[in-house]
């Protein structure tokens, strides 16, 4: 997994709420046996017309948030299912940090296994950071995993809360499943206590 | 001892390790498999030569992208790359010898239909699948949580997953339901009430008289849709219901097994003075049928409502609300009543089993849908068709008009060739209306089995209670 420590670019706007991981990669594109590849389907429906012709309005359309690697969103971002080809997709398409006001629980763990960070802020603040967006390349917007901070274009630093395993790992680009079977012993004598006490699982 | 919630007791007797910061190692005793979101997760086995930990704990079937029309032994109905994921499950299930309902099996179907069908889902277990409607099993008194692919790779190589404590939320349905009102009308009442994310952080209890009166199919139902108030599970305790439900299944104990089982799955619930970080508590008989009008399960009002204005809300609503107006083509003050419907799809993992069936061919009996209605029946399991079959409900179907088709998710996510065109407005008892779920610019409306039968019959949405 990449690792992500520091971070400064271009935000891409979306300041809508209970932004679903159906419109952030649509089931056509979960055929995949792959990861990769998906950023380019990343929003697809909003981003594409019938014929396949890029939408200009939409925000990742526009000459200035074209090579954004940051995604300031609304409450409730990655509801819905669980499919992890969300955040394989923005990954994908370059975005490796998302702001916003709290997140849907499966997509938020799944962005720690793919190198992206979420970041949790109040309204007010994601209000701050999203009007930055708006003004496209001329606010960039700095984020710093070790210190937990984020800095807006005119210089307001934000501080956000982020679980320390989860900073960890994602910090030296660890591998989750490397990690737990370090713990091999203790799920061997968990297995042999349950097969024990609970005989029927 | 201090007092405990079903979940904590549940979770309890699952930490295989405990780090000092509190994150866990939590022991899986289930793991189901299907082929859209597991593909990766054996890959990267593969890569990194690690194998299944435990096969005899893993249960693969595929679902999402089958297609559910009678020609499917033809390969030929499946697109290349459906048919490609659908062959990776079917290789990945022989090569890491786990247990597998191939398509051509009667026993296939959705896997949260499948999982307790067969008894692999039983009370005091922790589930994971790589898809959020893994809260379905929490009908069991099982703790039951969706997953990503990494997380699925995961629990193939170690059989636990990383995790934290979540919090207690106590959403108590008390009194009786209203004639009409269903398990399906509980689940969208409670999203209506708490929101999308109101759930997020926290593990549901369901409880109360109304929850207990349900059958083990209509709390399948209410769990079903624990995700889409945010939580990542949803629980109802054990009870007579859940043990009949259980007994005799062909994965389920048996003799003394089932005995001691039964010892401890009567210890499985809430104590009385247990803390709850969270409370909801509804009133059964103010439970109305309902339907959702917007693109968000949160957008749930009573059938004899009319469509809301985005003014009628606030914060980040008022734009949300407007954009699923524009999205869905309905004009504030209309009477949902007067919403003319051109599809209606019964079944999904939310409304696919024998009850759900029952209940909307009891609507049709003796009655046609409309003229150039298009309306289909999806079992969730070649086993729930079967007895659907047996029951005579499959005639009613096909007399009122209906297609009757073969088991898998279908037209709930529209993975398989059962898609709205768009435009097309569809009465669905399945869990998701967003946009484009069912298929791009499709219009979906989410309500129960008899709802969506009612509104079959009369080609707009129908109050269900006219037609009983």
């Amino acid at each position: 997994m990449n690792k992500f420590t520091t971070l400064s670019g271009i935000a891409a706007p979306m300041p809508l709420i209970n932004i679903d991981t159906d419109m952030i990669i649509p089931k056509q594109f979960l055929k995949t046996i792959k990861r990769s590849g998906l950023g380019v389907n990343l929003f697809d429906e909003m981003r594409y017309d019938d014929d396949r012709n890029e939408i200009p309005d939409f925000v990742l359309n526009k000459p200035q948030y074209r090579d954004a690697n940051i995604l300031v969103a609304g409450d409730n971002f990655g509801c819905g299912s669980s499919r992890e080809h969300a955040p394989w997709a923005i990954a994908d398409f370059g975005i490796t940090c998302v702001i916003a006001p709290s997140y849907a629980d499966i997509f938020y763990n799944n962005c720690f296994k793919n190198g992206i960070l979420p970041v949790v802020l109040p309204q007010s603040q994601v209000d701050v950071l999203m009007k930055d967006a708006e003004k496209g390349a001329n606010a960039r917007i700095e984020i710093d995993l070790e210190n937990q901070t984020i800095t807006s274009s005119d210089g307001d630093v934000f501080t956000f809360e982020v679980d320390a395993f989860k900073k960890h790992c994602l910090m030296n680009g660890l591998d989750d499943i490397g990690l737990t079977m370090e713990k091999a012993a203790s799920i061997d004598t968990f297995e042999a206590a349950a097969a024990q006490s609970r005989p029927w699982v | 001892m201090s007092p405990k919630t079903l979940y904590d007791k549940i979770w309890d007797a699952h930490v295989a390790h405990e780090a000092d910061d509190g994150t866990c190692l939590l022991y899986i005793d289930r793991h189901l498999v299907h082929e859209v979101t597991s593909p990766q997760a054996f890959e990267g086995l593969r890569m990194t030569g690690r194998t299944v930990r435990a096969p005899d704990k893993t249960i693969a079937v595929p679902d999402h992208n089958v297609p559910t029309t009678l020609d499917r032994a033809n390969a030929a109905t499946m697109t290349e790359d459906s048919r490609i994921q659908v062959e990776a499950l079917d290789k990945n299930a022989r090569d890491f010898g786990i247990h597998y309902y191939p398509v051509s099996d009667i026993r296939q179907g959705i896997v949260h239909i499948v999982g307790p069908e067969q008894g692999w889902t039983l009370p005091g277990m922790t589930v994971v699948c790589g898809d959020s409607h893994t809260a379905t099993h929490g009908a069991f008194g099982a703790l039951a949580h969706g997953i990503g692919t990494s997380e699925v790779e995961h629990v193939l190589a170690t059989q636990t997953l990383i995790q934290r404590r979540a919090k207690n939320m106590k959403v108590e349905i008390t009194g009786k339901l209203m004639p009409g009102v269903t398990a399906k009308d509980i689940t969208l009442s409670v999203i209506g009430v708490t929101g999308t994310a109101g759930g997020t952080g926290y593990v549901i209890e369901y409880c109360g008289e109304a929850i207990r009166d349900l059958s083990m199919e209509g709390r399948m139902t209410v769990c079903n849709m624990a995700i889409e108030g945010g939580a990542r599970a949803g629980l109802i305790a054990p009870d007579e219901k859940t043990f009949a439900y259980c007994k005799g299944r062909p994965h389920a104990p048996k003799g003394a097994q089932w005995e001691a089982a039964m010892e401890w799955w009567k210890t499985l619930y809430s104590d009385e003075d247990a803390h709850w970080d969270k409370v909801v508590t509804l009133r059964g008989e103010d439970i109305a049928p309902v339907v959702t009008w917007g693109t968000s399960p949160e957008d749930v009002l009573p059938i004899t409502a009319s469509v809301p204005a985005a003014s009628d809300f606030t914060g980040g609503k008022v734009g949300a609300a407007q954009r699923s107006l524009d999205y869905m083509g309905l004009t504030a003050g209309t009477p949902l009543t007067e919403v003319q419907i051109d599809t209606v799809f019964i079944g999904s993992c939310t409304n696919g089993r024998i009850e759900d069936l029952r209940a909307a061919a009891a609507i049709l009996k003796g009655r046609k849908i409309k003229e150039g209605m298009r309306a289909m029946v999806v079992p969730g399991s070649g086993l729930v068709r079967a007895q659907a079959e047996e029951e005579g409900l499959a005639d009613i179907f096909i007399s009122a008009g209906f297609e009757w088709r073969l088991a898998g998710c279908s037209m709930c996510l529209a993975m398989n060739p059962d898609q709205l065109a768009p435009g097309e407005r569809c009465a669905a008892t399945s869990n998701r209306n967003f946009e484009g779920r069912q298929g791009r610019g499709g219009r979906t409306h989410l309500m129960s089995p008899a709802m969506a039968a009612a509104a079959a019959v009369t080609g707009r949405l129908t109050d269900v209670r006219e037609m009983m």
